[in-house]
């Protein structure tokens, strides 16, 4: 069983190695995956928002020819739903966690001080593409509160200095 | 990986298993649950890994390492276990490594430091751990113990054993008989009874004949609770193993894994557990030979607390918006597709493969009358043993929060605790002794008085409910006001705005708790608020807008104090609410380090190095960086 080589499963290059093979990096081939029925919109949408970080209006109108849905309908749908995102995104995600329990633990200064730190407010991508900042309701990680997630990091007992270095780091 | 033919091949294939496992072999399971990995467990077992690829061990044999799932005392996290010596390891730094190699499992002696110790006396083994001592683990029994990505483990562990006992020895009709003796109730939060649920819907398969379908709901939209997404990674099997069961007794072929987009490693395990089921036989196509087919697909959510919400997970299975829909019909009665629907949480599901191995009886003998098995908490907030428990159902507040729990760090008592998330309540500190029937407390922990019982009913009775199992704790730092505002911010945005008091009454509510934390309003405010929430009540649509005020009306009746020290008084008492605080830098505490004049970022502090330091009040935004970076905790709140 090749899969049990995964024993240490947050081994991020064997994740990432996985992620992809599920996850083509062209629309081509995300779309050979589904087939041509309604029902399958929002998977191909988080597969798409997944490999491009961003759902390209180019991207829906093809989408929306494939499984077969007028593009005002997945419009909607991409709107609705808060994973996807319809400009391109930074090439370093940052999802401070709001859940209750990092909001008891200073969450919302964290992400003020993120903002003021990047020069950006939530929502939102830096000049240079570098990170893109947006608040998340809790990653499942309420014990260590308040977390930050940085790609695919959990930041626990996060700190605004150890925030700082982060960024640098990255 | 070969198919099992029948069930005498699970049997078989199980005591394999078992017999090539040597008893001396050295096993390390490292905590990659999310609080450790928080804390960066991923670094601790990479480096047991590479000491074991680069043979860096000298010792007979070479210990296996294991990554599993949440062991539950994540403030201790990371937690690295080791047998057969049966050590339990506390706050382990991938610096700790080298020493733990060296010391025991070359030596095979204990690294004292790194031992579990509280109130003077030391633990070796996590079983002698107050913490865990009082807690009984069913549904988490494997949680932290096995790979969950190897399907052998689960094998070895008793997995789909419960499955090959129904498939051979019930009925459909047997086993939809002994979840309703059971008494099993929902743990997605509102409690129904999964054997009234499961016999609807298959009586209105009989009725109406064609395809039935289940879906299991992990969805987990409750903002500080990790209860589900423990169970997905940890010991995925056992959920897989809960829906064939529950399939079987309804003639469902087809099923759905309903996760969270949030939770990318839930989604990673159930994809490789399903795979390995497959592979196995145990999914698919006539499992274990029985002529019963069922298949499982993993859907994930894109992000919406409402699409947590029963029709509205069916409306994302069909590929529309997360939007709920009028109940009746319920998806029992026409689901997805039209058709008979049974959804249940996951750890509802959890719960079944147990009661079918040891029967209903044994079930009901768990936890209180109506409230029966164990129950998983996230027991959260200003409580010092923050972590996963799983307890009878009726075990006292106090042994839970306070026993378990150890109380809150630097206060005598808790303020409050807040259940059930956004449609939850806040149930404070006083209330925890008013009498209920049923509740007990583990001899670790007997209280003086009797106090109210963590149970559905009881509470229900204070006005909260008991959710999915988020527990998150409040002392007196923490402002209701606040809390109550939050809630009521998150539930705004997260209406699906599809009804007219919800939308608009949200947002009137939100309206006055704003002008609350900024100290305004008049106290006939609160009863207008009151009244407002009882229209959301009364007017919505779905249990988001029905539920929504819960929160503000447990926090009114309970505090309204508090609410009128922000109104009248225009204080913040917790020192919380922004408008209503300043900060202070007080003169004997302060080293004049000027950290916190470096990180302003208004640049309103001032002061000289080595002197005392202090805050221009009116430039301050009161951004609390400064206390933040303070080394010596000389910013206060007044
Ligand atoms: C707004 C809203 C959000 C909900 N979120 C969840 C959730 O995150 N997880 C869950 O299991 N049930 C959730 N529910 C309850 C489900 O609608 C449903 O009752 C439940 O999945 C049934 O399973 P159970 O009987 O096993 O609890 C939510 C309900 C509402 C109204
Ligand atoms: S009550 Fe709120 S969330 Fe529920 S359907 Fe109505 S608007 Fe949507
Ligand atoms: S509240 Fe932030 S991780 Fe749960
Ligand atoms: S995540 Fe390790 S104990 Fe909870």
């Amino acid at each position: 069983m090749a899969l049990s080589l995964l024993l240490i499963y947050g081994e991020k290059s064997k994740m990432r190695e996985i992620l992809m093979k599920t996850r083509p990096q062209d629309l081509d081939s995300i779309l050979e995956n589904y087939p041509r029925r309604p029902q399958h919109l929002i998977g191909v949408l988080q597969d798409v928002q997944a490999a491009f970080n961003y759902i390209s209006p180019e991207h829906l109108a093809r989408i929306c020819d494939h499984v077969g849905v007028p593009v005002t309908q997945a419009w909607s749908v991409a709107t609705f739903y808060k994973s996807f995102s319809l400009e391109p995104r930074g090439e370093h995600s940052i999802k401070v966690c709001l859940g209750t329990t990092c909001h008891l633990k200073g969450g919302e200064r964290l992400a003020e001080a993120c903002e003021r730190d990047l020069g950006i407010e939530r929502g939102q991508t830096t000049a240079d593409q570098r990170f893109s900042l947006d608040t998340v309701k809790c990653v499942g990680a309420c014990a260590e509160a308040p977390v930050v997630m940085v790609d695919e990091d959990y930041l626990g007992r996060a700190s605004i200095s150890s925030l700082k270095k982060e960024f640098k780091r990255r | 990986m070969k198919k099992i033919k029948n069930t005498a091949g699970l049997q078989t294939l199980r005591q394999t298993l078992l017999e090539a496992q040597d008893p001396e072999m050295p096993v390390v399971r490292v905590c990659l649950g999310p609080g450790c990995l928080a804390l960066g467990a991923e670094k601790v077992a990479r480096a047991f890994k590479s000491a074991v690829r680069n043979k860096k061990i000298k010792a007979r044999v070479q210990p296996l390492i294991k990554g599993t799932g949440c062991h539950g005392f994540c403030s201790q996290g990371t937690l690295v276990s080791l047998s057969p010596a049966n050590l339990f390891y506390v706050r382990v730094k991938p610096e700790d490594v080298a020493e733990i190699v060296a010391t025991s499992l070359e030596q095979g002696r204990t690294v004292e430091r790194l031992l579990y110790s509280d109130n003077g006396a030391r633990y070796r083994s996590a079983a002698e751990i107050p913490f865990y001592r009082a807690q009984q683990k069913i549904i988490l029994k494997n949680v932290g113990i096995i790979d969950p990505l190897d399907i052998n483990d689960a094998l070895m562990a008793g997995g789909y054993q419960s499955l090959a006992k129904v498939l051979t020895e019930m009925s459909p009709e047997e086993v939809l008989k002994t979840v309703e003796v059971s008494g099993l109730r929902g743990r997605g939060g509102g409690g129904f009874p999964t054997g009234y649920k499961w016999r609807r819907a298959a009586d209105n398969a009989r009725e109406n004949p064609g395809p039935v379908y289940v879906i299991a709901n992990g969805e987990e939209g409750d903002p500080g609770a990790f209860m589900d997404r423990s169970i997905m990674e940890g010991d995925p099997h056992k959920v897989i193993e809960g829906m064939i069961i529950g399939a079987y007794a309804l003639g469902a072929n087809q099923g759905y894994l309903f996760v969270r987009h949030e939770y990318p490693l839930a989604i990673h395990h159930f994809s490789i557990a399903l795979r390995q089921a497959r592979n196995r036989g145990l999914l698919g196509k006539n499992i274990l030979g029985s002529g019963f087919d069922f298949d499982l697909q993993i859907n994930r959510g894109a992000g919406a607390y409402v699409c947590g919400e029963e029709t509205a997970i069916i409306a994302s299975l069909e590929g529309r918006a997360g939007e709920p829909r009028t109940r009746p019909p319920y998806p029992a009665q026409e689901g997805l597709w039209g058709r008979p629907t049974v959804i249940n949480n996951v750890e509802t599901w959890a719960n079944v493969p147990h009661i079918m191995e040891k029967g209903a009886d044994w079930y009901t003998g768990l936890g209180v009358p109506h409230s029966t098995g164990t129950k998983i908490f996230s027991l959260v907030g200003k409580v010092k043993n923050t972590g996963l428990v799983e307890v009878p159902m009726g075990i006292s507040l106090g042994a839970l929060v306070e026993g378990i729990g150890g109380g809150v760090p630097g206060q005598t008592h808790f303020k409050a605790v807040q259940t059930g998330g956004p449609s939850g309540g806040i149930i404070p500190y006083e209330l925890k002794e008013i009498f209920t029937d049923y509740h007990y407390h583990p001899e670790e922990f007997i209280a003086a008085k009797k106090e109210i019982s963590v149970d559905f009913d009881s509470m229900a009775q204070t006005g909260s409910i008991m959710g999915g199992g988020g527990m998150i704790v409040m002392d007196d730092h923490d402002c209701v006001v606040d809390v109550a505002r939050y809630f009521l911010r998150f539930l705004e945005e997260e209406s699906c705005g599809k009804c007219l008091p919800c939308r608009l009454g949200l947002k009137g509510m939100l309206e006055f708790l704003n002008r609350f934390a900024r100290g305004q309003g008049s106290p006939e405010d609160i009863d207008a608020l009151e009244s407002l929430g009882q229209a959301l009540v009364d007017g919505s649509l779905c249990g988001l807008g029905r539920a929504a005020p819960n929160p503000v009306l447990t926090s009114i009746r309970f505090f309204r104090d508090e609410y009128l020290a922000h109104i009248v008084d225009h204080k913040c008492p917790a020192g919380v609410c922004r408008d209503l605080i300043s900060y202070q830098i007080d003169p004997e505490t302060c080293n004049g380090c000027g950290l916190c004049a470096q990180e302003c970022p208004e640049a309103c502090i001032t002061g000289k190095k080595k002197k005392l330091f202090t805050i221009g009040q009116e430039a301050c935004i009161r951004c609390g960086v400064c206390q933040d970076v303070c080394p010596v905790q000389a910013v206060q709140v007044a």
